[in-house]
């Protein structure tokens, strides 16, 4: 006998928690107080930074806008923007996408989706990039491509490691093929990073998926994962639709990615900024003050 | 014909699949399976035969032909070890200084629980970074549907051509249109948007040759030895950057 909900689209668990592939951004809100999306505690917005945007209670890693990334994880003072107002536009004059980059822009605060610089962490030099949720959930497009890939070709000119946060629901559709193609690029920018014996620390964060998880995002020397982080090819909704059955408790998290073997440890955001440092002096990086 | 249309001609019933162009193009093919590492997936064909007299690799993402073959084959939608099958030939053609030639059609990469477990993503980026660095001359040919990264995964190449009614897409048609107005219905007026076929994506710059549907064996014969040759005789560091620079170019902004 057939099942009597053969025909209904399948319920998917995973989106009802913070962190699903797309749609609303739980990012850090404005108010004095919030509510941490997992275990519901009250959070003082004033405490968050120093939690390093962490709940106290439940140990949640919120989402978290670029620019506060690199500042949890970067010296004082230390990071020099690159490219900072390199923009994408329309080529494919896509419908409605202006608009919506007018809204990403207002969103974010930010002209792209991603923020690339050279700073410091713990007095070593490195090369960053931080991708921004607020902005079309980091979705990478020919802007984002470009600027990853300037990244790891002055990284690859001053002989500096990589350090990159990723977030993604992966290539930006409203920019067609041209988003793929950035896969396809900046794929040869970290080869050859890679080439010239440079390391590149890639860390995953909630959520980082399609065509970002399938470049980038899984060429690092190193692959760090934050607690929780969604990471995978397929968002969980269209493997499901394809599948048309449920999908494991834990599926594709970080703890599954490091149980099969696809990412290296997975780090607290809390002891983030040290193990970084300690990876980038494992790799000949010293402070210079 | 439109975008929409041309669509749905890359994915009729009956058009010749990878097996007919190994048959047409190369003599002696001999297919090799297994990726030494979890098994051997249908959907991709890897092996090595002559064309025009020369050595060549093949990797090839297979439809099947009928309905056993296409069940077998996943109808075309590689898992991990697909692509690390392609990956380990690959590498393979480089020791032996053999070119490879890519046939792509696959409306994607298979999103599954098994396809996730094995690391999709990380196959797929591995193959990228592969071919980029890959130190002999590569030709991707789209035959029928150019499904996203799945197949970009075999189509970073020095010349990527595609077949006048095949198309080469970021996301399926479908997919776009239930994404930005949740209707599966509007796929057609999507598939416009989306500028993914050849004649899109020659204007785009994303790929260099459209080959005509009347007779595509006999086109790919002629063109192909000679591309080859043309490639075959630059040094390993011009092939590679002339490689890198084609991509490098796509999308590049100036600020």
């Amino acid at each position: 006998m057939l099942p009597r909900n053969l025909f209904r689209k399948p319920h998917n668990q995973l989106e009802d928690l913070e962190g699903a592939t797309s749609g609303h951004v739980p990012s850090v809100p404005d108010q004095l107080f919030s509510n941490c999306p997992s275990c519901r505690a009250m959070l003082a917005q004033d405490d968050l930074p120093a939690s390093c945007y962490v709940c106290p209670k439940c140990g949640h890693h919120l989402r978290l806008g670029a620019r506060k990334r690199l500042a949890l994880i970067c010296d004082p003072d230390s990071f020099q923007e690159m490219d900072a107002g390199l923009a994408g536009g329309n080529p494919l004059d896509f419908p409605d996408y202006a608009d919506k980059l007018d809204k990403a822009r207002k969103a974010s605060g930010e002209a792209e989706g991603v923020i690339t610089g050279i700073g410091k962490v713990d007095g070593i030099s490195a090369a960053l990039f931080a991708m921004e949720p607020a902005f079309m959930m980091g979705s990478m497009g020919a802007a984002v491509g470009e600027k990853i890939t300037r990244l790891f070709e002055a990284a690859t000119r001053q002989g500096l490691p990589v350090v990159g946060f990723t977030v993604s629901g992966g290539a930006r559709m409203q920019e067609g093929m041209i988003s793929l193609m950035q896969m396809a690029k900046t794929s040869g920018a970290v080869g050859r990073h890679g080439q010239a014996g440079l390391l590149y620390l890639a860390v995953l964060t909630d959520p980082t998926t399609g065509g970002v998880m399938a470049s980038f995002a899984m060429e690092g020397d190193i692959t760090i994962a934050e607690p929780g982080a969604l990471v995978g090819f397929a968002g969980p909704r269209v493997i499901e639709q394809t599948i048309r059955q449920k999908l494991p408790q834990g599926f594709q998290r970080a703890e599954f990615l490091l149980e099969k073997g696809f990412v290296d440890l997975i780090c607290d955001r809390r002891q983030l900024r040290d193990t970084l440092a300690h990876l980038l002096r494992l790799h000949g990086g010293e402070a210079q003050r | 014909m439109n975008a929409y249309d041309r669509v749905q001609a890359a994915r009729a019933k009956g058009r010749p699949t990878a097996k007919a162009y190994i048959e047409a193009l190369l003599q002696g093919f001999v297919e090799l399976h297994g990726d030494r590492r979890y098994g051997d997936d249908p959907a991709v064909i890897g092996g090595i035969g002559y064309l025009a007299g020369k050595p060549v690799t093949v990797l090839a993402i297979e439809k099947g032909v009928d309905t056993q073959d296409k069940v077998r084959r996943n109808f075309g939608s590689a898992h991990p070890e697909g692509y690390r099958k392609a990956l380990r030939l690959m590498e393979q053609a480089e020791k032996f200084h053999r070119p490879v030639l890519c046939l792509v059609d696959t409306s994607g990469a298979f999103c599954g629980i098994g396809a996730e477990e094995r690391g999709q993503g990380q196959a797929i980026a591995e193959n990228l970074s592969r071919l980029m660095e890959l130190a002999v001359p590569v030709v991707s040919v789209v035959i029928g549907e150019g499904g996203s990264g799945g197949a970009l995964a075999l189509a970073v190449a020095d010349q990527v051509w595609m077949l006048e009614n095949a198309y080469y897409s970021v996301i399926s048609p479908e997919g776009a249109a239930s994404i930005l107005w949740k209707d599966a219905g509007k796929a057609a007026q999507a598939a416009a948007c989306l500028k993914l076929t050849a004649q899109d994506l020659r204007e785009l710059g994303i790929i260099e040759e459209i080959i005509p549907e009347t007779d595509p064996f006999g086109w790919l014969k002629e063109a192909l030895p000679r591309t080859f040759e043309q490639y075959c005789a630059m040094s390993a560091q011009a092939l590679l950057e002339h490689r890198y620079q084609k991509f490098r170019k796509i999308g590049g902004l100036s600020v």
